[in-house]
């Protein structure tokens, strides 16, 4: 039975929890490459503070959520976009080095290094000329 | 097409958000020719008695990579490029963001004092303030009895 509770406990740990503020949630728009060291993920988060951004990977799994302040207020004339928090997951099938993952945010572009562990770099054999 | 956002998550709400936009779209061909292409960047403009106010997400650009100006008293003109984020070199998985030069031209409800404007840009926010004219400021009339 208790084999079974625990179960459970991670499959509601699963899922993404509900939001108690009453903002939309946007999905923010992303970059992903990768070269031989690493993977590199851009995410635009404009008016998200660092200390709001909340980044996680675990499992492979890389979860970015921001949150963002509401901003101005007074007498609307044009109402082209809303202001709201920012969430978004991936999986990440690659082997990656999680204590060496590094992300910086600037001018409300986010930049996560997702650094390759050695198991997966590929090597580069010297051959010797005999 | 630069964007730096679209709405949720759920594939249920991203098919309504499809449906909404084709009939938005067919509205507008019956109406005529479309007038609501998605302009870059995205504006929102607000009021208090002093000054209007515009705002715009622009996530990745410094502030001396942006023109701004009034024209006229009224046009607002915001210019500028984003540039990509990285060179050839790497592997792409995704790319959403996008890059390039823009130019958005709106004409603002009321006039503004085109020297007095200061614009300010915060964690890829720009906020631009454009004090009113003294002529389009909010006068309170007072009514005497004879």
């Amino acid at each position: 039975m208790s084999q079974n509770a625990l179960v459970q406990k991670e499959r509601k740990e699963e899922l993404t929890p509900e939001r108690m503020r009453n903002a939309p949630t946007f999905s923010p728009r992303v970059d992903i490459c990768e070269n031989d060291e690493e993977l590199v993920l851009y995410a635009d988060l404009p008016g998200v503070e660092p200390e709001d951004i909340d980044i996680r990977f675990e499992r492979g799994e890389l979860s970015i959520y921001g949150k963002c302040k509401p901003r101005h207020q007074g007498t609307h004339l044009l109402n082209e976009f809303e202001v709201g928090d920012f969430y978004r997951a991936f999986s990440i099938y690659e082997e990656v080095d999680a204590d060496r993952i590094s992300a910086e945010l600037k001018n409300g572009v986010l930049t996560v290094h997702l650094p390759k562990s050695d198991a997966v770099k590929p090597k580069r054999i010297s051959v010797k000329a005999s | 097409m630069l964007m730096s956002r679209w709405l949720p998550v759920s594939p249920w709400e991203e098919m309504a958000q499809f449906r909404r936009e084709m009939n938005r779209l067919f509205d507008t061909f019956a109406q005529g020719w479309p007038t609501l292409a998605a302009a870059y960047p995205a504006l929102n403009i607000w009021e208090d008695e002093e000054a209007l106010y515009a705002e715009a997400e622009l996530p990745g650009m410094e502030l001396d990579e942006l023109e701004i100006y009034v024209t006229g008293n009224d046009q607002l003109t915001i210019k500028g490029e984003r540039k990509r984020s990285t060179d050839n070199n790497w592997t792409w998985h995704r790319q959403e963001r996008g890059f390039g030069s823009f130019t958005r031209v709106v004409t603002l409800p009321l006039p503004v004092d085109a020297d007095k404007i200061e614009a300010k840009f915060k964690n890829g926010v720009l906020t631009i303030r454009m004090p009113k004219t003294e002529a389009a400021k909010p006068r309170k009339i007072t009514v005497t009895a004879n």
